[in-house]
């Protein structure tokens, strides 16, 4: 396949996220799974990776609430009286990913339960580079 | 106890290398000084204070640790700058970035340049001017220390990442938001013992002074009760990144540190109380997400591992601590990453005053990066000099009664757990 040929670094990472996909790495070698675009195995050194395209399922294994926003996040109208979730997914896969989550109560985190099943939204497709988001299953 | 601590290579310095004179700058928000006005404040300080002396012309080398004088302050190449107006040219300086491991790492870029027997006297040190920003410039600035690529566009920051961090301990432990502040109000109370602190008042004393002004301004005053009261309430104590509040955040601050390092055969032409670096481990971890725990940080398991084995010592041995409390949870996972508490007992020993000034493990005596201020690239030194001076029984009204003191240990983390240093120091 044509997308298979794509380096293995950011740029084609985000820009499968475009596509509304979300690609990571497995090594050849060993069978390491990472959902980060890796040119060579974390694990083995290897260097025979493959495109691995993810489910997109997971679960919420931690997160927090962010009421002081960083500017790019404030531009997007987020702030003090405006918190957003961002999380750590684990995908139903195995590897873990840092991603904004959407959908759920930023303003009361204590309704926010960790485990729940998440499946992914691509947010800002239209941009360069999209952000990795995930909403409630 | 103990059983987070992995066995480590043991390595050793090619000879010993010591302490023998520490300055510090004021900590706090100074908005007339830039980067060189700070590590000149602190170098003065060292100067003042050596107990023999010391020759500038004497000293061969430096490393400096600074974390971002480019973002904070348009300064790139810093060191040079700072040999200049030290007044130390042609001296070799290097710029050591480790974000806010930066200084820990210097200091032991110091030790090694000594060990390798090239140098014999080695100014280490930090330093980092970060208050001309408003807080969204510095939150920016902080949350570069974490993976551009794969965690900030995920919208974490610097506080995100470690409010993910308590609330992952939170729903695998006891761990509550009362065990944070009380970590906060400890390190408060230490701080208000130490001049050079940034808020050198306790939590309480905060709040009272809080209450009068309302008064003074004819403003409803807050009936708080004490500090929890205090922490307790939304407007004085908000979110920044839940499960984390204001007062679980160190401040932004502006600062400087810096320590001689000798070879330990001349230790004793400065001092005759040289304080010994007899353990140093440094290690690299990878971002939360990626990390094999939610609730520990690897790179520190290891430099720890590292540091007792150069040392010979166990996490039973060390009697004081300077520990990485850039948030109040960092302090609790330090504590057992560092194999003083087991996995998840941290916030007891917080209950029940272990880690306090009088207790029997005294955590953060200088008052932590919480209360005496954090300017990241200088933080790692100066929890160097609290130790320095708490081995030689010289911290005045905050010097824990332990009279038998003889080992010491720092743990200064980058970022989010991507570096973390540890050192251990002996008495001479
Ligand atoms: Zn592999």
């Amino acid at each position: 396949m044509a997308e298979d040929t794509r380096a293995f670094n950011a740029a084609s990472y985000y820009a499968y996220l475009k596509e509304g996909q979300l690609m990571g790495v497995r090594c050849r070698g060993c069978g390491k799974l990472s959902a980060e675009a890796r040119p060579m195995c974390q694990s083995c050194h290897g260097r025979d990776v493959e495109w691995f395209a993810f489910s997109g399922r997971g679960q919420l294994s931690a997160f927090t609430c962010i009421s002081v926003v960083p500017n790019a996040m404030g531009e997007k109208g987020f702030g003090r009286n405006n918190p957003y979730c961002s999380g750590i997914v684990t995908l139903d896969e195995g590897p873990r990913i840092s991603a904004l989550i959407l959908g759920v109560d930023a303003a009361n985190p204590q309704n926010i339960g960790t485990g729940i099943a998440l499946t992914l939204q691509v947010e800002d497709q239209d941009r360069d580079r999209p952000t990795l988001a995930f909403v409630p299953a | 106890m103990a059983a987070t601590i992995s066995s480590a290579k043991r390595r050793h310095l090619g000879r010993p290398v010591s302490i023998v004179g520490a300055g510090l700058s004021r900590f706090g928000a100074f908005r007339d000084m830039t980067t060189r006005d700070l590590f000149v404040e602190a170098f003065q300080d060292l100067i003042d204070h050596m107990d023999q002396g010391i020759d500038v012309e004497d000293i061969e080398c430096g490393y400096i640790g600074n974390y971002s004088s480019d973002l904070f302050e348009g300064q790139g190449h810093t060191a040079p700058i700072l040999a200049d107006w030290l007044g130390m040219t042609p001296t070799p300086i290097t710029r050591i970035e480790n974000a806010c491991a930066s200084s820990g790492s210097a200091l032991r870029e110091g030790v090694m340049a000594i060990a390798s027997g090239m140098y014999d006297v080695v100014l280490v040190g930090g330093v980092e001017k970060m208050t001309d920003l408003p807080t969204e410039g510095v939150t920016d600035v902080l949350a570069s220390a974490a993976d551009g690529l794969y965690e900030v566009p995920a919208g974490l920051t610097f506080p995100g990442i470690y409010g993910a961090l308590a609330k992952a301990h939170m729903d695998r432990y006891e761990t509550s938001l009362a065990h944070l502040a009380k970590v906060g109000i400890k390190n408060h109370t230490n701080g208000a013992l130490n001049p050079k602190a940034q808020f050198n008042t306790t939590l309480l004393d905060m709040m009272e002074r809080r209450k009068a002004r309302a008064e003074q301004q004819g403003q409803p005053v807050p009936d708080w009760r004490d500090e929890m009261d205090f922490l307790n309430d939304p407007r004085a104590n908000p979110w920044i990144a839940w499960p984390l509040r204001l007062y679980d955040c160190a401040p932004i601050t502006d600062g400087a540190s810096c320590v001689l390092l000798v070879s330990s055969e001349i230790a004793n032409n400065f001092t005759d109380k040289p304080v010994h670096v007899v353990g140093t481990g440094q290690a690299s971890g990878r971002p939360l997400h990626d990390a094999e725990e939610l609730t520990s940080l690897s790179a520190a398991r290891e430099a720890a591992a590292q540091a007792y084995a150069m040392a010979g010592v166990t996490p039973h041995d060390i009697q004081v601590a300077e520990v990485h409390d850039c948030f109040t949870i960092a302090e609790i996972i330090a504590t057992e990453d560092l194999g003083f508490f087991g996995p998840g007992e941290g916030p007891r020993a917080v209950d029940e005053g272990r880690t306090a000034l009088t207790g029997d493990r005294p955590i953060n005596t200088s008052g932590g990066l919480k209360a005496k201020g954090h300017p990241v690239g200088a933080s790692g030194v100066a929890q160097v000099i609290e130790t320095f001076h708490q081995l030689r029984g010289e911290a005045g009204p905050r010097q824990v009664p332990n009279t038998n003191l003889e080992l010491g240990l720092t743990h200064n983390v980058g970022g989010t757990g991507g570096t973390c240093v540890v050192n251990i120091l002996r008495r001479g």
